[in-house]
């Protein structure tokens, strides 16, 4: 638990990194909220009403005075007011977190439902025509970009079978479970088909290096099944590859999936930093990317825990 | 009288075409029960894959059996043809009636399971015993293979426990069931020499309580004679010549077997040390290398801030010198810090404390520019694949800023010739050498600088025994021609007596005797030494019951600011002295 402690400890200094980027990125992009929001309007404003607007956003300010009113109202829980919203940012993030967070888990359940066995298989079936169809197929996978795929699906299925997927104002899981899910279903099946192709592949590999490795010979030098050395003695092994890719799979999904929520018109957190960096909502877009950030480190710190359940070798934080 | 296994006429092949590339080209013999054969022959001779072809194994490494028949008697007196059985026959057969244990104890058992789980899974498979009655068959099982504190060491993961201890673990795995056959595919190769000898009378001990059958593959016909009934010489896939264990030691028919025996140097307690090149006591010559009070320490820290705990003391005060042309032997087991040592006076490592005196030079540790080279053990991941041998031998002359030029030139030509390799070798690249070319190139490597010490790290440990005898040679006689000097780290003690004219023998990083080769490998003085060299296997030890012994080696991890009181040593002849052991 030593070593939890000082992961988490180094979770602040990454943020205030990540803070600095973010805040110094988004200010070199040329425009501000005044602009972005009145449009050519704001040309017919006089220097005084843009400069009492300006006031009025606090970007009148230099930028590391900005900075540093932002890094205080962060300390006090605070992360700002979104222009765009009029709401705080906060509330806005946590608005479209769940959807996004749904969706990423979603995924990932069906890349591991679905890749898992498949690579197992392959590697199991190494060089036998199944196999060549695994990859095939798997290759296919990770090469269709998400938006023929999730355009393929709706076309089939409207065009074929004259059902649409459920589109509409999105309803939260806890409010009604069955429309939620018919509404991310799709979406899942897209983000999730080329997340189970990186799956099989990496499973496959790996499970292949560790099929040929001594101690499985040891397993079947002692009278152990076919079926008992692949899922006792050889996946466990061939775990670590995968949980990895997963990890950092899923840390990106979380960052929102900007291509399918656009395509299935689903208020994710992909679109509303979009949207964010378009408006120049600066406290919504800093707010936002510190967030992601955030749960990338937490994806980190699990997979890292998972290596220490996975494997005894591995212990953190001893030499 | 039908015995436990019938082998003849074993056919096996790999690749797409297995009848074209076959690797064991018909072999045939018996074994009766009780009865221990030995397979022997050198890298490449079908040893193992004959051995793999029995439980047919072979068919998960890529083999294919293409001919033969295999027989083996089970328990209640049935025949079971090896050769026609499915795969779930064979797992009911794997295990219960075959055991097998494999060469690298390290990788050979499964490192995110306990050792526990292991050793239960054999008697789940064949016994049907789960929960608590598995857990107790699991430790007995230990206990039978001499694992102290075995309750307790159930839990461990292999990585918690030594190679001797691993493969213990994998002898309790492979003898669970009491199999009536067990295979042992060189099982104590990639061990020590006395954790060696600890595994071959385990050995030993079990099949005198078990009276199981046994086959024995190695590599080192000095293993043989200590518990073999029956030996079969192999080379390139079939068998020359099997017999009895006397008749094939004592009276060898096939040139390959006289030729084994003769090229593997036997140990022979300081009877066939050299003779040329003794130490001169009254001479004045300088020391080509002298090392005085060398420590190298690996400090110990819990985390990156704070400060270190403890260190590993991997070598804790060694001295010694070294004359133009003579062969000072380092060895020790694994651990030990002979490696370390090497390293050290290389440069390699930083050493803690010590100076080193290279000719009339004082030099500080750590100067690349010293005249002293060294040849690494594995040739193979020593020269680098992508360079011609023209480039690999001009490395040294351009990494201390000298010029390739037609002198160089020169010499590169002259030294390739004289380690006997072809002169249009300059072109060519590493893979199209075998292993004892490559360590002569490794060796013309060393010598383009023309040192005056060459550091030889276990060189000749990773070759095959009659090339080793070779290479061997080699190095004697370029030491005649440029007066070489040679630190020769080894664990191998026939080698070091073949090569040596003094010996350090250290151990737990301090050198606990030195001295005059004959005289220290024929009358030990410290008790390492001599357990050292009682462990050495020869062929004339037959059927040698080797003491049981379970005592580690000590570990070098002191506290911080540790320091080891000063040797006192014991003066034995003109040129011998060992530590006085407390």
């Amino acid at each position: 638990m030593n070593y939890l402690m000082r992961r988490l400890t180094a979770f602040p200094l990454v943020l205030l990194g990540v803070s600095i980027l973010v805040f110094v990125a988004i200010r070199m992009v040329p425009g501000d909220s005044i602009t972005a929001m009145l449009g050519t309007e704001a040309g017919l404003l006089t220097p005084a009403q843009r400069d009492s607007l300006a006031a009025y956003f606090g970007i009148d300010q230099p930028w590391f005075v900005q900075y540093w009113r932002w890094i205080g109202g962060i300390l006090h829980g605070n992360l700002g007011i979104s222009v765009t919203y009029g709401r705080p940012v906060l509330d806005v993030i946590l608005e479209h977190f769940p959807l996004t967070l749904e969706l990423a888990v979603l995924s990932m359940i069906i890349a591991l439902i679905v890749g898992l066995p498949a690579g197992i298989f392959a590697a199991t079936h190494n060089e036998k025509p199944s196999d060549l169809g695994v990859r095939i197929v798997a290759m296919v996978g990770q090469s269709t970009p998400s938006f023929v795929l999730g355009l393929l699906i709706i076309y089939t299925l409207s065009a074929g079978f004259g059902v649409l997927p459920a589109m509409g104002e999105f309803a939260p899981l806890w409010q009604d479970p069955l429309r939620n899910l018919s509404q991310l279903i799709l979406p899942a099946i897209t983000l999730g088909f080329a997340f189970a192709a990186s799956v099989t592949r990496i499973s496959r590999s790996a499970m292949l290096d560790v099929l040929s490795d001594d101690y499985v010979r040891t397993a079947r030098s002692k009278g152990a099944s076919a079926r008992s050395v692949i899922w006792r003695h050889a996946l466990p092994n061939a775990l670590i590859p995968v949980v990895t890719l997963s990890g950092i799979e899923f840390g990106y999904l979380l960052g929102g999936a900007v291509i399918v929520e656009q395509i299935y018109a689903l208020p994710g957190l992909g679109r509303m930093v979009l949207d964010a960096i378009q408006q120049r909502d600066y406290a919504l877009v800093q707010g936002s990317v510190l967030f992601i950030a955030l749960n990338f480190m937490i994806v980190n710190l699990l997979v890292d825990l998972a290596y220490v359940a996975l494997d005894p070798r591995i212990r953190l934080g001893e030499q | 009288m039908i015995p436990l296994l019938s082998v003849r006429d074993l056919r096996v092949g790999f690749g797409r075409d297995p009848q074209a590339n076959e690797v064991v080209r018909g072999v045939s013999f018996d074994l009766a029960d009780g009865e221990t054969l030995a397979i022997v022959g050198e890298s490449g001779s079908g040893k193992s894959v004959t051995a793999l072809s029995i439980n047919r194994l072979i068919d998960f490494g890529g083999g294919r059996i293409t001919g033969g028949a295999m027989k083996l008697k089970r328990a209640d007196g049935g025949i079971f043809d090896l050769m026609t059985a499915t795969e779930p026959q064979l797992t009911g057969i794997r295990g219960a009636e075959i055991g097998m244990i494999f060469q690298e104890p390290m990788t050979s058992l499964n490192p995110v399971l306990t050792i526990g789980t292991q050793i239960e899974e054999s008697f789940r498979l064949h016994r049907g015993l789960t929960g608590r009655q598995a857990t107790a068959a699991a430790k007995d099982a230990l206990d039978r293979v001499r694992i102290p504190d075995a309750a307790r060491r159930l839990k461990y993961t292999p990585n918690q426990l030594s190679g001797g201890m691993l493969q213990r673990v994998m002898i309790a795995i492979a003898l669970a069931c009491n199999p009536r056959l067990l295979i042992a595919d060189e099982p104590t190769t990639a061990l020590d020499v006395t954790v060696q000898a600890q595994i071959m009378a385990l050995l030993a001990e079990l099949k005198r309580e078990t009276r199981m059958s046994m086959i024995f593959i190695t590599h080192d016909i000095g293993l043989v004679a200590g518990i073999a009934d029956k030996v079969m010489v192999m080379q390139s896939g079939k068998a020359v010549e099997q017999g009895e264990l006397n008749q094939i030691l004592d009276n060898p028919q096939h040139p390959y077997t006289q030729h084994l025996l003769h090229a593997v140097p036997h140990f022979a307690n300081g009877r066939a040390t050299r003779v040329d090149g003794q130490r001169d006591k009254g001479a004045s010559t300088e020391p080509a290398l002298k090392v005085d009070g060398l420590v190298v320490r690996f400090p110990l820290k819990s985390s990156f801030f704070s400060r270190a705990t403890g260190a590993v003391h991997a070598v804790d005060g060694v001295d010694f010198d070294l004359m133009p042309g003579e062969t000072l032997a380092i060895v020790g087991e694994s651990g030990s810090g002979k490696s370390t040592t090497a390293r050290a006076v290389l440069g390699l490592v930083r050493s803690t404390r010590g100076s080193f005196t290279v000719g009339a030079r004082k030099a500080s540790a750590a100067q690349s520019a010293l005249p002293v080279q060294m040849v690494f053990q594995n040739p193979y991941a020593s020269l680098n694949p992508r360079l011609t041998i023209e480039s690999i031998l001009a490395e040294p002359v351009i990494a201390t800023g000298g010029r390739v030029d037609a002198g160089t030139r020169a010499r590169m030509a002259s030294l390739l010739e004289r380690v006997g390799l072809p002169r249009n070798s300059l072109e060519r690249y590493p893979h199209e050498f075998s292993g004892g070319q490559r360590q002569r190139l490794c060796i013309a490597r060393a010598l383009m600088l023309n040192p005056s010490v060459v550091v030889l790290d276990e060189a000749v440990s990773a070759l095959d025994v009659s090339v080793q005898a070779k290479v061997l040679e080699l190095l004697v006689d370029l030491q005649r021609e440029f007066g070489l000097a040679y630190l020769f780290i080894s664990h191998d003690m026939a080698v070091v007596e073949r090569i040596a004219h003094r010996i350090a023998v250290i151990y737990a990083g301090q050198i606990v005797e030195i001295g005059d080769a004959t005289s220290v490998l024929a009358k030990p003085k410290h008790s390492y030494t001599k357990k050292l060299i009682a462990a050495v296997p020869t062929i004339d030890r037959r059927h040698e019951h080797f003491e049981l012994d379970t005592r580690q080696v000590p570990s070098l991890v002191r506290p911080q600011g540790f320091e080891p009181d000063a040797a006192r040593w014991e003066q034995f002849g003109s040129d011998h002295m060992a530590r006085v052991e407390g």
